[in-house]
């Protein structure tokens, strides 16, 4: 059941940010996955990126600091591992904010094959427009950035090396 | 400047004014809210050794790949296998959490987070003939190539592994199984496109690339061969037979040496599980004496 203690603790947990990617809260990231309340405890579900994501300590304390400044005093963060979480999951407003902030939104994830990983020799088929000037024209310098959740680019057309968030 | 004012009181502070165990990432417990109950027909403690099992490969190998730190041949280099090993940690801490959960330190998991968590007190106070890992991934780096043929191995055995143990009955582990397939893939397609470039480089990529798969080859000896706690969880629903890996693991990974334009050497004959049951080389007491060192100086250490 949708409370009124519900919808109000959503409002304050959904302006809660990314500690790596501050200009996406972590609804926009799709790391919020639930707030509910249970016995007078609101209880919110969050989801790491990926496995090693060091990020999910400062989320989780973030998350409860928030509550607790507007007025819950029973806050209980829990992590739910399954299904894991997708590049999907970031919603349209999280996608114009990474790229309005110099980063490469994803595309669509790919497809998740149940049986054999096929393997893939050939460069990343990946692409992405350059956040600074739009040009479509852009190459991966290196699949793996700053982060774990992003890749390097560099745009053809301006120059500008900008990251990109890979499709998983 | 008044007491309280000191970083460390600052820092204290932010956590409630409880001292934090120093060497682990502090509160934060990788299993908050999960559900860690064992279904049932499952034996706790062999699950727990399992866990260990895949959790040691794993922070093993991040250990071995973080030793590129400051050596790689480039900048991004470096950074992909940081963030490999990042990805590598993450998988090695859910699953040493797993462990403890199920009883491996023969205490709740309610002890553990008011001191030092499981999956620290599992990777930092264990001598080496705990550990379970293979030799596989505690055999020295070497030079960059075998770097990446030991990477290109381990990452397909373990990927093969973990398509699989998405439908393990143990719910937690095949979360973390799920979650750590697209992780490998991007380690495994990365090895394999370095190995293409040496071994299909110059003469000298070329020789030090086939050097590598060379030296890794026999160490796959023990990789898929089942121990008795596999088993039994291979009759319980939760483990795979590493020997239903083979092929997948032989396939892929004599197609990336062929395309490298490298010699496919002969698979080594099946071993008996030596590592899988604490049995190591000075290799891993070497590798534990960096990773645990400190740790172990300052056993009650908070900040």
């Amino acid at each position: 059941m949708v409370t009124a203690v519900v919808t109000s603790a959503r409002a304050v947990a959904e302006t809660v940010t990314d500690p790596e990617l501050p200009m996406l809260t972590l609804a926009d990231l799709g790391v919020l996955r639930d707030v509910r309340e249970e016995a007078g405890t609101v209880v919110v579900e969050i989801t790491p990126t990926y496995s090693g994501c060091p990020a999910m300590g400062v989320m989780r304390a973030d998350l409860v600091h928030a509550l607790h400044r507007a007025g819950f005093a029973e806050v209980d963060v829990r992590t739910v591992l399954s299904p894991p979480w997708s590049t999907d999951w970031i919603s349209e407003a999280g996608r114009r904010k990474l790229a309005d902030g110099g980063i490469a939104p994803p595309g669509k994830a790919p497809v998740r094959p149940s049986g054999p990983v096929p393997l893939t020799l050939g460069p990343s088929r990946r692409t992405a427009s350059c956040p600074v000037c739009g040009s479509a024209d852009t190459v991966e310098v290196s699949e793996f950035s700053a982060t774990a959740c992003k890749a390097m680019r560099r745009c053809r057309s301006c120059a500008e090396p900008f990251e990109h968030v890979k499709e998983v | 400047m008044a007491h309280e004012e000191t970083v460390y009181d600052a820092l204290d502070h932010a956590h409630g004014g409880e001292g934090q165990w120093a060497f682990g990432t502090g509160f934060d417990d990788p299993l908050a809210g999960v559900d860690t109950t064992v279904p049932e027909g499952i034996d706790p403690a062999d699950l727990g050794v399992y866990c260990l099992m895949l959790g040691d490969d794993a922070l093993v190998l991040c250990q071995r790949l973080t030793q590129w730190a400051t050596n790689a041949p480039e900048l991004e280099e470096e950074v992909a296998l940081a963030n490999s090993g990042l990805d590598l940690l993450g998988q090695a801490r859910l699953l040493l959490a797993r462990a403890g959960s199920v009883g491996v330190l023969g205490r709740s998991r309610e002890q553990a987070t008011d001191s030092i968590p499981d999956e620290d007190a599992l990777a930092y106070f264990r001598d080496a003939d705990e550990f379970r890992n293979t030799a596989l991934v505690e055999a020295e780096n070497g030079d960059f190539a075998r770097t990446m043929v030991r990477l290109l191995v381990a990452s397909a055995w373990r990927l093969a592994l973990f398509t699989r143990l998405r439908t393990s009955r143990d719910p937690v582990l095949a979360a973390i199984a799920a979650k750590g397939v697209h992780e490998l893939t991007y380690h495994r397609d990365h090895a394999a496109r370095w190995l293409l470039r040496l071994g299909d480089g110059t003469t000298e990529s070329h020789r030090r690339a086939q050097a590598g798969v060379d030296a890794v080859w026999p160490l796959t000896a023990d990789l898929f061969t089942a121990t008795d706690v596999e088993r039994r969880l291979v009759e319980a629903g939760v483990a795979v037979d590493p020997a239903e890996l083979r092929d997948e693991v032989t396939g892929v990974l004599t197609m990336v040496v062929e395309r490298a334009t490298l010699a496919v050497p002969a698979w080594p004959a099946d071993a008996a599980p030596s590592g899988r049951l604490g049995r190591h080389g000075p290799e891993l007491t070497a590798l534990l004496a960096d990773l645990q060192g400190l740790a172990r100086q300052h056993p009650a250490a908070t900040w």
